[in-house]
């Protein structure tokens, strides 16, 4: 039997430590899961991990594609860290981030075939408003009603998919497109369209956006009074409201903040990657970003490395699908060992652990 | 008190993390014998009876019970030998009855119906009474005691280990647990006290140990000794009874009017119509046995319980509809009881729970931006000013001694220079040095022109320091009184006499 001992502070070390062991202990469980689905591990991990950066063959594509991939899943990231670090669980950015993508659009697609320079501008206010209005469901249900956000803000992303799925077919549709399902392309609309900033290295305005919340979030809680009193509601909620706080308040911040950047992302995405608003716009980026906060330790640094290593994980992986014929369910699979993994090695960052047989002791 | 030795204990050390709690420590308890272990807060006492109950395993020396080697592995082999305990947080579970949690921890519990004639009998005879059937979130913390003390009576125990058993009971309570541990020690049960409460000891204790640093620093026989030169023996140094410079209490700066407050948790107490006034320069003393509402008072002083404008006053003004840091703008400042998760954040370092109330007062946000130089420098003067042992003030909160981290909170507060403070159970848990140190800051603040008032479920402490007494029971404040010329017993009457003992009392008295 082992005994699990408190720590009388927590380990630094661990707290550093523990993704690169999660990380390291799914290369681990996923070779196994692809060995025994009759693939090369080693071959699997390489072309996961490697062979989208520096496969000669691969990387032109591939590198661009991390930035492109990161981006969303870091903005979105950023906002529920916050939440998380309050106890506040955003679990519907999926959602937030799909009703972003619709208003920030509708919006563009209200003017089109206007050319003008405030266009973009409108619909990046406009995505961050739909993401934060979605947002606000769960918040002011928790504030009035006490329900409870998780529940709340999830089952919107199954509300938000349909909005979609009906604004492809309707409101949105493109006119000129032959009755297929899905708006007109922004790409092709100067005004509206998210362009590569620079070519070849798949940074865009939601890259950009990424890094100014990942700096602003680092602000945030190491310098400003609203980061302090955020990470005192997570861990202690009673000494928060001796504080001064108010949990309400709080809920309805943290909840609007992750709200507006997932709203934010959806619009990068739909304006630049994606181009257009489409039934099947959305793909995850929303609950992956759940897996990319805690791998980042709900640090804003953290979540920009852990952003690029999800990123990282899902282009090998549709190169894995692609060149080795792994099914995307085992990607999908290994996705979700390393959010398992980081979970269960997090214990190590509180505790000690102590085999009695050995020493005999405990607090 | 026989010859016959109970417990010995020989050159017993333990070190945590290469500090030792416990050096070279040797005593041994007669049989029947009522032997107090004395020192101050990390003085070692807590992990010595660790260790004796089998919770913690000693790295040095050893254990004799009754002439054989004793070494338990497990609480559980402690009971099974004899060796039982009363901690100072009880163990109970609020919506189980008083015979299921009693069932709950034995090893070996009979079946409901027979445990519960048990308990009546077994707290019957040692003049505790106790309804099996009740539910222990209706009890006083004094019958919660009780509960914890049959449980342990049950298992027939050699020696009764209580740590800091009075905290929570009126002087009558006292009196009537002292009744039954005497009456225990005649019956030839051998019992370790622990207790910073002096003058029990010596109403109690045959023979005492003193521990300092973790060594014994000498051993006497409480009777023969003042409580002063006790106290000294523990500390290692003279100590001297608070003093305040005299001066004439200045115009009311806090007043409370027909405040009513819902107690925010299940098993709280409402606050029912509380009323009172402090002058600047005054100390108030609310007295009461934990649990009659004293939180609810404090949350709503604190502001984080809001009431309507009127009910709580300052110079005349109403703040009862303020949260906590409008308050701390306007002079009021508070210390909650519990000091872990209410007043301090455990994980968080001591510069940040410096920031956690002294921000408002002490400026030490500009635009909403920390000032961390500003805030070290603060925590840093709470540290020295207050004599807080830490190795940093980077330090978690949760690594501190209870003492030390008490000390923090209370200089936190007192060094925002407050015009009125509040404080709930300041030195509870805490050493006589640290307990000294904490009412002399208190009395300072009061001599400074701040209105004091000190919640407190330990009426020397009232005494020592308050002007003015008011006992809160059941959520009723009692209008208060001067100190001066009260005596315990009618203290004890304001405090509701002891919950639950009418009719024992009776049964006692026409034998």
């Amino acid at each position: 039997m082992l005994i699990l001992e408190r720590r009388p502070t927590p380990s630094r070390f661990w707290a550093w430590g523990t993704p690169f062991l999660a990380v390291i202990l799914t290369m681990i469980a996923g070779g196994l899961m692809f060995a025994i689905l009759g693939k090369d591990p080693f071959e699997a991990i390489r072309t996961i991990f490697w062979d989208p950066l520096f496969n000669a063959q691969f990387a032109a594509y591939s590198r661009p594609q991390l930035l492109v991939k990161a981006g969303p899943l870091i903005l979105i990231a950023i906002g529920l860290s916050l939440g998380f670090r309050a106890g506040i669980w955003n679990i519907g950015a999926e959602g937030q981030y799909i009703m972003g993508a619709i208003f920030g659009a509708g919006v563009g697609l209200a003017f089109y075939p206007m050319e003008a320079w405030f266009i973009f501008p409108l619909m990046v206010i406009a995505g961050a408003f739909g993401g934060l209005i979605w947002a606000m469901i769960p918040a002011i249900l928790k504030t009035r009603f006490r329900t409870n956000e998780i529940l709340v803000s999830l089952l919107l992303v199954y509300v938000a998919e349909n909005i979609l799925a009906s604004m492809s077919l309707g409101l949105l549709r493109n006119p000129e497109g032959g009755g297929f399902p899905g708006s007109r392309n922004l790409g092709q609309y100067p005004s509206a369209a998210n362009h590569e900033l620079i070519a070849g290295t798949g940074m865009h305005w939601g890259v950009v956006a990424a890094f100014i919340a990942v700096i602003a979030a680092y602000i945030l809680l190491q310098r400003h009074i609203l980061g302090f009193q955020i990470k005192l509601a997570g861990q202690a909620p009673r000494a928060a409201r001796f504080a001064g706080v108010s949990p309400d308040r709080l809920v309805v911040l943290c909840m609007g903040i992750s709200g507006a950047l997932a709203g934010l992302a959806g619009l990068f995405e739909v304006a630049g990657p994606a181009g257009q608003i489409s039934i099947d716009f959305n793909s995850g980026y929303g609950f992956t970003a759940i897996i990319v906060a805690f791998l980042g330790r709900l640090n804003p640094v953290g979540i920009l490395l852990a952003g690029l290593l999800m990123a990282l994980t899902y282009i090998g992986g549709e190169l894995a699908q692609f060149m080795l014929g792994l099914p995307s369910a085992a990607i999908q699979a290994f996705q979700g060992m390393l959010l398992f993994f980081l979970l269960a090695v997090d214990l190590l960052s509180n505790y000690r652990i102590r085999v009695p047989m050995l020493m005999k002791e405990a607090r | 008190m026989t010859a016959d030795v109970l417990l010995s204990i020989e050159g017993i050390s333990k070190s945590y993390h290469g500090v030792k709690a416990n050096d070279d420590v040797s005593f041994s308890i007669g049989a029947g014998e009522v032997h107090a272990l004395l020192g101050e807060n990390g003085a070692g006492k807590s992990t010595l009876v660790k260790m004796i109950y089998g919770l913690v395993k000693p790295d040095e020396g050893r254990m004799r019970l009754r002439g054989a080697d004793y070494a338990p592995a497990e609480p559980r082999e402690a009971r099974s030998r004899g060796v039982a305990m009363v901690f100072q947080h009880f163990s109970l579970f609020d919506a189980l009855t008083v015979a299921e949690n009693v069932a709950l921890g034995m090893d070996n519990p009979p079946p409901m119906r027979q445990l519960a004639g048990r308990i009546r009998e077994v707290s019957e005879g040692y003049g505790l009474p106790l309804d099996p059937t009740r539910l222990v979130g209706d009890l006083s913390a004094g019958e919660r005691q009780r509960v914890e003390i049959v449980r342990c009576l049950l298992q027939d125990p050699k020696l009764l280990i209580m740590d800091e058993p009075t905290s929570v009971l009126t002087p009558q309570e006292v009196n009537i647990l002292f009744g039954t541990l005497r009456q225990l020690a005649a019956e030839g049960t051998s019992i370790l006290y622990i207790s910073h409460k002096l003058e029990e000891i010596k109403a109690l204790c045959d023979e005492a140990t003193i521990l300092r640093r973790g060594k014994v620093v000498g051993t006497c026989t409480p009777r023969e000794k003042s409580a002063r030169e006790m106290a000294e023996m523990m500390v290692g140094a003279t100590l001297n009874p608070p003093e305040r410079a005299a001066a004439a209490p200045g115009p009311v700066a806090l007043t409370v009017r027909g405040l009513s407050v819902a107690s925010p948790s299940a098993f709280g107490t409402s606050l029912r119509e509380v009323g009172f006034e402090v002058r600047q320069g005054e100390v108030l003393g609310i007295g009461g046995v934990a649990g009659n509402g004293q939180d609810e008072l404090l949350l709503a002083l604190s502001g984080e319980i809001r009431t309507a404008p009127e009910t709580v006053r300052i110079h005349g003004r109403g703040i009862g509809h303020l949260g906590p840091n409008e308050r701390r703008k306007d002079g009021v400042c508070t210390a909650p009881e519990e000091r872990l998760g209410h007043a301090a954040a455990p994980d968080m370092s001591l510069t940040e729970n410096a920031l956690l109330s002294g921000a408002v007062r002490r400026h030490l946000t500009k635009r909403g931006f920390i000032d961390w130089a500003r805030t070290r420098a603060f925590a840093e003067g709470v540290v020295r000013t207050f004599d807080v042992r830490t190795p940093g003030i980077g330090t978690a909160a949760r690594a501190l001694s209870g003492g030390n981290l008490q000390k923090f909170v209370l200089g936190r507060e007192i060094m925002q220079e407050p015009e009125v403070i509040v404080v709930n159970q300041p030195t509870w848990g805490v050493d006589a040095a640290a307990a000294a140190f904490i009412r002399q800051a208190l009395l300072d603040r009061a001599s400074a022109g701040a209105a004091v008032v000190v919640i407190s479920q330990d009426i020397d402490e009232i005494m020592e320091i308050a002007d003015r007494f008011a006992a809160l029971n059941e959520g009723r404040l009692s209008a208060p009184v001067p100190t001066k010329g009260l005596t315990i017993d009618q203290i004890g009457l304001m405090l509701g006499g002891a919950h639950g003992m009418h009719e024992a009392e009776v049964s006692h008295a026409h034998p």
